[in-house]
């Protein structure tokens, strides 16, 4: 069986896995980083978004051989060493834009990617930036203001309570 | 979001067993899966589901999987793991809201209604899962009443068995259906009699409390006119006509839609559930254990999955002794730490957890007070509890929390022949009734003509939950309910062919709602009518956005399509762009 | 997914040699649609041949004729980024899926897979383009061959898109509500010697195009052109998403927004 080797989060990570192996059980199941979820299997909910090689993609459609040599990033590689939360992490839970926090990996390395290409989206870039991934507890409402928020955007005007 | 999965696991020396599950209640499934189906006793078989990744009432019922690993486990002495596909689950998790009915509203020359006539026909599926046929009876037959004061209701609800995934409870559990077919009817008898849809509602409105209504259950208190009034004033109605306006310039259609919602929740009364034929209680349990140094383990037999309980629980056990909430650690979903408790749906939590754990605090801030006394050689009468100081009225005399905590763990100083070292407290509550939210929702929507494409343009939702606990935390779940209410009238709905394949298996036929489906939505519970009947006089708002909406978006559709001149006074939901544009066709 | 092995070769021609050997094998671009499919055990190669190492099959460029040139191996987000020199067929791209989806599927998987409700055919057709394969060129009129189904040979790959960028064009998509590929999709083109229109997700047999409409817009290249043009629903596609009548009405209804945006 081949060997794979990536780096994750920084850190050199190197596995054996088959060819079917997904990126996204790599991950989960080889280096045990369970961050990244698996809420589908038709490649919409987008609980798996991690980046590789700086893009937002859906590791549970990719294979681990794909990502040789890549440089991924996943949620757990957000916050800093000491804990403290990235910016849209924060944003996530000042405006409560998390409740199961099963969509919620996902949506924040979706929104990492978005606000890395616009750093001031409107309230209708945000929303069609997340057309693949899906929430069913929080209406969306406070993941949009989340991101907005993080972005450095006014957010008061946006009802909240 | 989370698929369900199940963990078995087997001890062979110790002969327990152990159930890790995606579950909304580990204790029923420990209590249903060990005496009825795998012949376990509770004290050898435990189970565990700490943080599950949503339910809304999928992840109540006892599923077969659940006792195949488990039994499996023991079996094969090794841990057993079945994870569900998105694919599997569509055709194994209960389904929800499958009815079929005809409902009919009587008025009087004055437009007072004067008798609700509903029969239905609920699918059960192939088999009968845990509560499903309470769900189209006792849980929908009983909220036809709704906000109104009609004197005559009349229910008949036939369960079906059909060859499809069993039926079973989904957010609202059978309330959306019966807020649905009411609402849907009193605004199709405002278009035919010609009057106007929120002033025949208020016309209608119950307005005295407790109010007993014909279908069994009564209503402790409310205020529909404080809500409609709010309603009227957050939605901007007022301003309709200029966005009507708008809409029109771009070529689109533009309705509006208003309705009511009341609904039974915060479940149930142990002995009236039973007297209607459930099999189970419907208490809520707590132990709050407070350690030496003042921190306190709040063991619940509620469960969270996504509602925040860790935070307002938390705040509500903090709020009564006057500490930081920090102090305040919340546990659930494991049976081996927890209470007896029948679990998270039915928005119970705070309603009957709460109670519960209010009930528990509050047996040990009476024996915190007697202890209190003792230090302070005061009267336990004079014993004041503030911000976490205990002093003796009318003299600068105070111990802190702390101070007698420790105390009841090192009772030196201890008033030990009459009471016991330690601070530990259980209380399980039964509700004395139902809790009912009510409010008025209005949904403004666009239709394009040419493709029959709805988008929502507005929403505003004003609730009554009584008290509140956590406001960010009952917005969020208004947010989310309103998106599930959305999804069922506009996207949603398992289709089946007529050979019985499941023709929605996956998420590329089961449309559900994306961020770009929906607004930001404007939500209101400042109109608070607190619960009569429990300690913290709160509601439950669990389920309510998804119970209140779906008639608002099918009534503003209607609207939008009467008002562009189609004769359309009725659209089965999802309304779909393809059945939009077909029911324009006449 | 049954079990198979990977191979990530460099060039065209080490993937062809794999994909030609006695190993079942298929081509793997994106995955977006692979991936799925073999989730579902619909398929079962034992080998997959990744083309995502492929440097020869990647960039955007225009040639000497002013045609744009999109390497088969190029996702939908670059082709959203690079191709401004065809606005259109960038829009096109940039609406497919989802932006991680945009990450990684690419326009060469998307035309050899010829998912009746993908885009990408429909911009193909309405553009005439020219699809370059490793052993030949084939014209689009040529290429599409009904549900699923193209003119390339096994072990043929998809080494690069010629489109002849038109006077004016549009795309418009209306989407299915649960899996937002297009239920109908129609791209228009106009050229010089006349305008093309292309339909997708609406017909059984998959892409096509729409003559009676192409012949009236070449004589007038207006919305009310197609006044009184409409197409029959037998034929097309009739599902819980919409009957055939249905999509024959949203053909005519997004042929003309598109004839009004181009």
């Amino acid at each position: 069986m081949p060997q794979v080797n990536m780096t994750v989060n920084g850190k050199a990570a190197t596995g054996t896995v088959e060819g079917r192996t997904l990126l996204v059980d790599f991950l989960r199941e080889t280096l045990g980083m369970t961050g990244t979820h698996v809420g589908c299997d038709t490649s919409q909910c987008g609980a798996c978004v991690v980046h590789v090689n700086g893009k937002a993609v859906k590791s549970c459609t990719m294979f681990a051989a794909e990502a040789e040599g890549a440089e991924v990033a996943t949620v757990e590689g957000m916050a800093a060493a000491d804990g403290t939360l990235s910016t849209i992490q924060q944003a996530f839970q000042d405006h409560h834009g998390l409740q199961c926090g099963f969509c919620t990996p996902g949506m924040v390395m979706s929104a990492a990617a978005l606000l890395r290409d616009n750093p001031k989206p409107s309230e209708a870039e945000v929303r069609d930036y997340l057309e693949g991934n899906i929430c069913r507890c929080t209406g969306y409402h406070n993941i949009v203001k989340a991101i907005m928020a993080a972005s450095g955007q006014d957010v008061s005007s946006i009802a909240a309570e | 979001m989370e698929p369900r999965v199940a963990v078995g696991d087997y001890n062979r020396s110790t002969g327990d067993s152990t159930l890790y599950t995606t579950s909304q209640n580990p204790h029923v499934i420990r209590l249903l899966m060990g005496a009825f189906v795998l012949g376990i006793p509770e004290h050898k078989l435990r189970v565990v589901a700490p943080d599950v990744g949503g339910g809304f009432g999928s992840k109540i019922f006892h599923y077969a999987e659940e006792a195949l690993c488990t039994f499996a486990a023991k079996a094969l002495n090794r841990p057993v793991k079945w994870t569900c596909s998105r694919s599997e689950a569509f055709i194994s998790d209960a389904h929800g809201r499958d009815h079929v009915t005809k409902i009919d509203l009587a008025l009087d020359a004055d437009n007072n209604f004067t008798a609700v006539r509903t029969e239905t026909y609920a699918n059960m599926g192939a088999y009968l899962s845990t509560f499903a046929p309470s769900v189209p009876t006792w849980l929908h037959g009983t909220l036809m009443a709704g906000n109104y004061k009609t004197p005559l209701v009349y229910v008949n609800v036939k369960a079906v068995f059909t060859n499809t995934v069993p039926v079973d409870a989904y957010r609202g559990a059978g309330r959306p259906e019966a807020t649905y077919q009411l609402e849907r009817v009193i605004d199709k008898a405002a278009i035919e009699l010609g009057v106007d849809p929120i002033a025949l509602r208020r016309q209608n409105f119950i307005t005295e409390f407790p109010y007993a209504t014909p279908v069994a259950v009564e209503y402790d208190t409310g205020d529909y006119v404080a809500t409609m009034d709010k309603l009227e004033e957050m939605a901007d109605l007022s301003g309709f006509e200029a966005r009507l306006a708008e809409s029109q310039a771009k070529g689109k259609l533009r309705g509006l839609g208003v309705n009511c919602y009341i609904e039974a929740c915060g479940i149930a009364p142990s002995n009236l559930v039973g007297q209607l034929g459930a099999r189970a209680g419907l208490y809520e349990s707590a132990t709050v254990r407070v350690n030496a140094t003042g921190g306190l383990v709040v063991m619940t037999g509620s469960h969270s999955h996504g509602q925040g309980h860790e935070t307002s629980f938390a705040q509500v056990v903090a709020d009564m002794i006057g500490i930081d909430e920090n102090m305040v650690e919340i546990v659930h979903g494991d049976t081996a730490n927890t209470p007896m408790g029948m679990g998270t749906y039915g928005s119970r939590s705070l309603a009957v957890g709460g109670s519960a754990m209010v009930r528990a605090t509050e047996k040990i801030i009476a024996k915190a007070r007697k202890i209190a006394a003792h230090l302070m050689e005061a009267a336990e009468a004079d014993i004041e509890l503030k911000d976490g100081q205990f002093s003796v009225a009318g003299t600068d005399k105070s111990v802190a929390w702390g101070d007698v905590t420790l105390a009841a763990y090192v009772p030196h100083n201890y008033p030990l022949e009459e009471i016991e070292p330690g601070l530990e407290e259980t209380a399980f509550y039964d509700p004395a009734n139902f809790t009912y939210p009510s409010g008025a929702y209005a949904c403004e929507v666009e239709v394009d003509p040419d493709t029959g494409k709805v988008t929502i343009e507005r929403f505003s939702a004003a609730d009554d939950f009584g008290n509140i606990v956590n406001p960010m935390i009952v917005s969020g779940q208004v947010h989310g309910g309103l998106a599930q209410g959305i999804g069922q009238a506009l996207l949603e709905g398992c289709g089946y062919d007529e050979n019985g394949q499941l023709l929605t298996g996956s998420f590329m036929d089961y449309a559900m709602p994306r961020a770009s489906d929906v607004p930001f939505y404007s939500v209101d519970h400042s109109c608070q009518t607190p619960c009569t009947h429990n300690p913290l006089g709160v509601k439950g708002c669990g389920e309510a956005g998804a119970i209140g909406s779906p008639p608002s978006v099918v009534n503003a559709v209607v609207d939008a399509l009467r008002r562009g001149g189609h004769d359309v006074t009725h659209v089965d939901m999802p309304l779909s762009p393809s059945r939009v544009w077909s029911a324009m066709q006449g | 997914m049954y079990t198979f092995d990977i191979e990530r070769p460099s060039t065209v021609g080490d993937a062809v040699k794999l994909l030609s050997d006695s190993t079942e094998s298929q081509p793997l671009g994106g995955g977006q649609t692979l991936i799925p499919t073999l989730k579902q055990r619909l398929a079962m190669p034992d080998r997959l041949v990744s083309l995502g190492g492929i440097t020869e099959i990647q960039g955007i460029s225009q040639d000497d004729g002013g045609a744009l040139c999109i390497g088969g191996g190029v996702t939908h987000a670059d082709v959203a980024a690079g191709a401004g020199a065809y606005a259109a067929l960038a829009g096109l791209a940039g609406k497919i899926g989802d932006p991680a989806v945009r990450n990684r599927g690419t326009i060469g998987g998307s035309l050899a897979n010829n998912d009746p409700s993908a885009c990408y055919p429909s911009a193909v057709l309405a553009s005439g383009a020219t699809v370059v394969t490793n052993t030949r060129e084939i014209a689009a009129d040529d290429f599409f061959d009904g549900l699923f189904t193209t003119a390339l040979e096994e072990g043929e790959i998809i080494t690069e898109v010629r489109f002849a960028v038109p006077q004016k064009a549009a795309y418009m998509k209306f989407e299915q509500p649960a899996s937002r590929f297009a239920l109908v999709g129609v791209f228009v083109a106009k050229y010089a010697d006349g305008v093309r229109v292309a339909v997708t997700g609406a017909s059984e047999g998959g892409v096509f195009r729409w003559a009676e409409a192409e012949a009236a817009l070449s004589t007038n290249f207006a919305a009310s052109a197609l006044d009184g043009l409409s197409l029959d629903g037998s034929g097309m596609i009739s599902d819980l998403h919409g009957s055939g009548d249905y999509r024959a009405h949203l053909v005519a209804v997004m042929t003309r927004r598109a004839v009004e945006a181009a």
